[in-house]
């Protein structure tokens, strides 16, 4: 067995003190970037988190000791895998607080998990003239999917829209699902605007319906807990490497009613119950959605990364994000030609902070920040709708982390200063 | 890569210049172009006459690289044959591409030349390239 990594959520025991992020230490790449000419300052976590030690050794750990094909093989090596793949399932479960672990399919992501949902269950159970209903802020993986089962179906795709501040309002909630609404697709938190969507006011409104929700947790669970239960939610995906695990790996929750009724997607091995020259009987849930042999060791650096953070815990994480996030508002606030696209200040959000420079497109922008060592986001953000929804082309993302400090703040908006002016365009 | 040889004094006074950036009255081709996963988006005008491009204009956003790349081109094909047109343009994706990186060659292309350093960028050789394949297609 490896050491067990010192977690070090008691070096911050002060949030008012963020100049410096003592978390830091456990996260190898950060480090060795600051070993180089120029420290790295990294402000992409909603596209992807960096890793701790304890998760980049987990998967280390299992090819070390455990690797065998779980499910398959009547010996010592393959239980053993079996063993390890199961406690991940389980610890995903109690992560989530779901009723049973039976309700916890491994995906490759949140992308794979959106897709499975749509065909497994939106092809059919979704009919002509039903309605699907969206955010506009939807990622196109949470988007794609619906768009084809509606046109397959004949089903009717509606959006429910943002406000100018970024938020969805009880009175769009209302007007937007009615008795025809057959499936709401929704975030938790937008990738671009950062704001904790109503999720509870959308699921009970359509639950009164009869309508099915599909919650996108990806941008929610690696900064506030998220409890399947309490939301009465039916499907919630999310991906590992946005909170910490590897890539490769993600959960798709579904009550446990729906997932019986579902057909698979991949069909082949380890999914079955039985199979003859004509017919196959199907494993039970979650088996029969994982088709195919599994990313065990991503599995386990999931249940690592879960670990985690739940030694540091959801209150902390918050605790720093908010104070990072209030800060760094607060210079961007200061320089004149930067509009930030979402009033955070409306809601409670998550560390995302979308903005503009005047004059310059925003991956002009991110060039010359990465030129300075700092990591940001630019582009459309995989949510094209929500940038024609706010008027714009592109625009530029920082998105923080409790591994974030001050100072990396600080990187930011000297180099956010720097930029207008290689662009000949002045001070 | 030093952002002195990205943001270059032609380059950034190709990206802010206006004189490329209008409207023809009587285009004989209109063509878009466009990078979806930059918002890079522009519309492309010519004249042909007489198998000669006769006049060029752009409309539309992008980033400096994508405007200075598109002005820098109107500048190069206007007054050329077509045919050299073409040339010219597949001669600039072949340098972005590097597989072209002999200086006397590339000299057709006078000023673009300047986006050569470019090619160094992967997450950029797309801006610069984008209007030059949209070229190309319009003269197909």
């Amino acid at each position: 067995m490896i050491n067990k990594i010192i977690n070090s959520s008691s070096l911050i025991s002060d949030v008012s003190d963020l100049k410096e992020n003592e978390y830091i230490k456990d996260f190898p790449l950060l480090n060795n970037m600051a070993e180089g000419k120029k420290r790295l300052v990294y402000l992409d976590n909603a596209a992807t988190t960096q890793k701790p030690l304890s998760v980049i050794n987990a998967v280390k750990e299992y090819y070390g000791h455990y690797n065998a094909n779980p499910h398959r093989g009547a010996y010592g090596l393959s239980s053993k895998a079996t063993q390890i793949y199961e406690d991940a399932r389980e610890c995903a479960r109690r992560f989530i607080n779901a009723k049973s672990s039976e309700e916890i399919i491994f995906t490759k992501g949140a992308t794979e998990g959106f897709n499975m949902i749509a065909s497994s269950f939106g092809e059919d159970f979704i009919c002509s003239g039903d309605e699907i209903l969206l955010s506009i802020a939807e990622h196109h993986s949470n988007l794609i999917p619906w768009q084809l089962v509606a046109k397959k179906k004949g089903a009717i795709l509606k959006y429910m829209y943002t406000e100018p501040s970024g938020e969805i309002t009880t009175k769009e909630i209302t007007d937007k699902i009615n008795e025809r609404t057959k499936l709401v697709a929704i975030t938790h938190v937008s990738n671009v605007l950062g704001l904790i969507n109503p999720v509870e006011e959308i699921i009970r409104r359509a639950h009164k319906v009869g309508a099915v929700v599909v919650m996108d947790a990806a941008q929610s669970i690696p900064h506030i807990q998220v409890d399947v239960q309490k939301l009465n939610v039916d499907f919630m995906v999310f991906s590992g490497h946005k909170m910490l695990a590897p890539m490769g790996i993600g959960v798709l929750y579904g009550k446990k009613k729906l997932l019986d009724n579902m057909r698979p997607l991949l069909y082949g091995g380890g999914m079955v119950e039985s199979v003859t020259e004509q017919d196959t009987v199907y494993a039970e849930a979650p088996y029969k959605f994982e088709g195919g042999t599994q990313n065990v060791e991503a599995a386990y650096g999931l249940m690592k990364a879960m670990e985690y953070i739940d030694d540091i815990g959801y209150d902390k994480i918050a605790a720093i994000e908010d104070k990072l996030t209030a800060y760094a508002i607060e210079k961007l606030e200061e320089i004149p030609y930067i509009t930030i696209y979402v009033d955070r200040r409306q809601g409670k959000g998550t560390g995302v902070i979308s903005f503009g420079i005047e004059g310059v497109h925003p991956h002009d922008v991110s060039t010359v920040l990465d030129a300075y060592g700092v990591a940001i986001r630019s582009g459309h953000h995989c949510a094209q709708p929500l940038m024609n929804h706010l008027g714009i082309h592109a625009c530029c993302r920082i998105s923080l982390y409790f591994y974030n400090s001050m100072k990396d703040i600080d990187c930011f908006i000297d180099a956010i200063k720097n930029v207008r002016r290689w662009l000949g365009l002045g001070a | 890569m030093e952002l002195e040889d990205i943001y270059t004094q032609i380059i950034i006074e190709q990206s802010n210049s206006k004189k490329n950036k209008r409207r023809l009255e009587n285009p004989t081709i209109v063509l878009e172009g466009k990078n979806p996963s930059c918002g890079d988006e522009i519309k492309l005008e010519l004249v042909i006459k007489d198998g000669v491009v006769a006049d060029a204009s752009f409309t539309g956003v992008g980033c400096a690289i994508s405007q200075a790349s598109t002005s820098l081109m109107i500048d190069l094909v206007k007054g050329k044959p077509i045919e050299t047109a073409m040339e010219l343009s597949d001669l600039f994706i072949r340098m972005i591409q590097r597989k072209t990186v002999n200086e006397s060659e590339l000299e057709p292309l006078e000023d673009a030349v300047a986006l050569m350093n470019i090619s160094n960028m992967p997450a950029r050789v797309k801006c610069a390239t984008m209007p030059w394949h949209t070229l190309t297609q319009a003269l197909k």
